[in-house]
């Protein structure tokens, strides 16, 4: 009976049948799920008021200047060891590689253990500058500048080979066409994928969690798991969420215009 | 002490296993216009590019300016200011303004003070004729103005040897014109340049001598009205042919050897 049916009828029907379960399996779950409870568990509405302006003003806060200060040092470093992975010398060559091999390999959790246990268990007494802000600085910035610096050496080489040659040929040294002419180019190329990495350290801020802060140094997580805990009440991780997606939604939507334009100017 | 600008003794460079220049000997005198052509593949470019040490030479021995350039204690970067080079494919720096093509360079090599930097690139902007473009990005140049733009940067470091290699290659045939006609009026003006060439009404017209290379070597060179309009060697003349008129060939020639040829 099938073959009967013109192109269009079954067109038709497939669709029809698509539609009707996606609307089957939604009114399922309205049906089903219980309202009043999900409402009470997830968005109370006086919890929500005790929130702010907290949550904004220390825990967003916080998350940011955590990112910025680890894409910061991420960015210095990782500009450093994709140099490094292009030198001619190869030791300096072989200490970039492993560097990005080991941190690209390992948790980043592990590497906030490593910063916020293990070195202060291993030296007491030295103290990495600027307390928790600091740690967080180099434990994020550790493992995002093995990102970074294999994205800009990408960028690098994606630099025509004649704009070096020219530069040398006006008699810059190899340094400053470096300085003046490649980096200021690869950036450019560079720009939508270190966006997209900055997007993963803001959400990796929250590894914070496991360094042990004081109140006013606690950031989206944190502060939404304590409150939750506090309150019994899963209200305050509803909120911290729809907080990270305030900033990692829009800067997406960035990364997806910038990685167009990149397209069309090629 | 070499009283040419340019001269090139023994010179040698190997790609891996392939020989690419078998032994050059090449003299340029003060203000002499040199046209070098040849078949691709002929090591003309690659000649041109150790001038300026861009290649590395792997014997012989290139002076410039009396300064040798080949040897290993040489500040090279000094040496290259006083040699302007011209790309195929322009290569202008597409991130900065043409203002600021010509000035970046003679504000960090030279470390010339803004204003100077900026009066010198203007200067340069009008000689090849391109001041209205000042405040544009490369990209929104035709190719015969990145050309001329990028004539104008070398230029603006003042160098007493312009290189150019095949610095019309990469352009539609109807803005070849502009570029060959600033590089007619350099040469008039007494500048030292050294040409990788196609063109060869201009070889005929502005130089002062044509050296006609295939193979890695000079097979022959001389007065351009000779080695253009009278070639002596076989291989000269069947090069000729086949550029000076290309339809002409009655079927596909496999262009070695070239005895087969025609």
């Amino acid at each position: 009976m099938t073959s009967r049916l013109t192109r269009r009828q079954r067109r038709r029907v497939s669709q029809g049948i698509q539609y009707a379960v996606f609307v089957g399996v939604l009114v399922t779950i309205g049906v089903l799920a219980d309202w009043d409870r999900l409402q009470n568990q997830f968005a109370q509405t006086d919890l929500i008021g005790k929130l702010f302006p907290d949550i904004i003003t220390i825990a967003l806060r916080n998350t940011v200047v955590y990112t910025l200060s680890g894409f910061a040092f991420g960015l210095v470093l990782g500009l450093v060891v994709a140099l490094m992975r292009l030198s001619s010398v190869a030791p300096y060559r072989w200490v970039a590689g492993i560097y990005i091999e080991l941190f690209r390999g390992l948790p980043a959790l592990l590497i906030f253990i490593f910063v916020g246990v293990a070195v202060p268990l291993a030296f007491p007494g030295t103290e990495i500058p600027g307390g928790t802000y600091g740690k967080v600085a180099l434990g994020l910035g550790l493992v995002a500048a093995a990102y970074m610096a294999e994205t800009i050496r990408a960028g690098i080489q994606a630099v025509p080979k004649g704009q070096m040659e020219a530069a040398r040929s006006l008699g810059f040294s190899h340094a400053r066409a470096m300085v003046s002419v490649i980096i200021p180019q690869a950036f450019r190329i560079v720009i939508p994928p270190l966006t997209n990495e900055l997007v993963l350290l803001f959400k990796d801020s929250s590894l914070v969690l496991f360094l042990g802060v004081t109140l006013e140094e606690r950031e989206l997580t944190k502060y939404g798991r304590d409150l939750a805990s506090q309150s019994a009440n899963s209200t305050p991780i509803l909120v911290a969420g729809l907080c990270y997606l305030m900033v990692t939604v829009p800067l997406s939507f960035v990364v997806r215009r910038l990685e167009a334009r990149a397209d069309r100017a090629r | 002490m070499p009283q040419n600008e340019i001269e090139i003794r023994g010179l040698r460079k190997s790609f891996g296993d392939n020989e690419v220049l078998r032994g050059i000997d090449l003299e340029v005198a003060r203000g002499e216009v040199v046209c070098v052509i040849g078949p691709s593949g002929s090591g003309k470019s690659t000649l041109l590019r150790c001038v300026n040490l861009l290649e590395e030479p792997s014997a012989g021995q290139v002076f410039v300016g009396g300064t040798e350039v080949t040897d290993l204690d040489v500040d090279i970067d000094a040496v290259r200011r006083r040699i302007g080079m011209v790309f195929q494919q322009f290569n202008l720096f597409p991130h900065i303004t043409v203002t600021e093509n010509l000035v970046l360079p003679q504000r960090r090599v030279l470390r010339r003070d803004k204003a100077k930097a900026a009066a010198v690139a203007r200067e340069n902007l009008d000689r090849v004729g391109l001041a209205e473009k000042a405040d544009a990005y490369p990209a929104q140049l035709s190719g015969g103005q990145q050309q001329r733009v990028a004539i104008a940067r070398a230029l603006a470091m003042g160098p007493e040897v312009m290189l150019f290699d095949e610095p019309t290659s990469a352009l539609d045939p109807e803005l070849v014109g502009d570029v060959l006609a600033v590089m007619r009026v350099l040469a008039g003006e007494g500048m030292t340049m050294m040409v990788v060439t196609h063109e060869m009404s201009f070889a005929r017209e502005v130089a002062d001598r044509v050296v006609f290379m295939d193979g890695g070597v000079i097979v022959e060179q001389g007065p351009a009205a000779q080695v253009v309009g009278a070639p002596r060697e076989e291989r000269t003349r069947n090069f000729l042919n086949r550029i000076l008129d290309p339809a002409a060939e009655a079927r596909p020639t496999s262009h070695l050897p070239p005895e087969d040829d025609g």
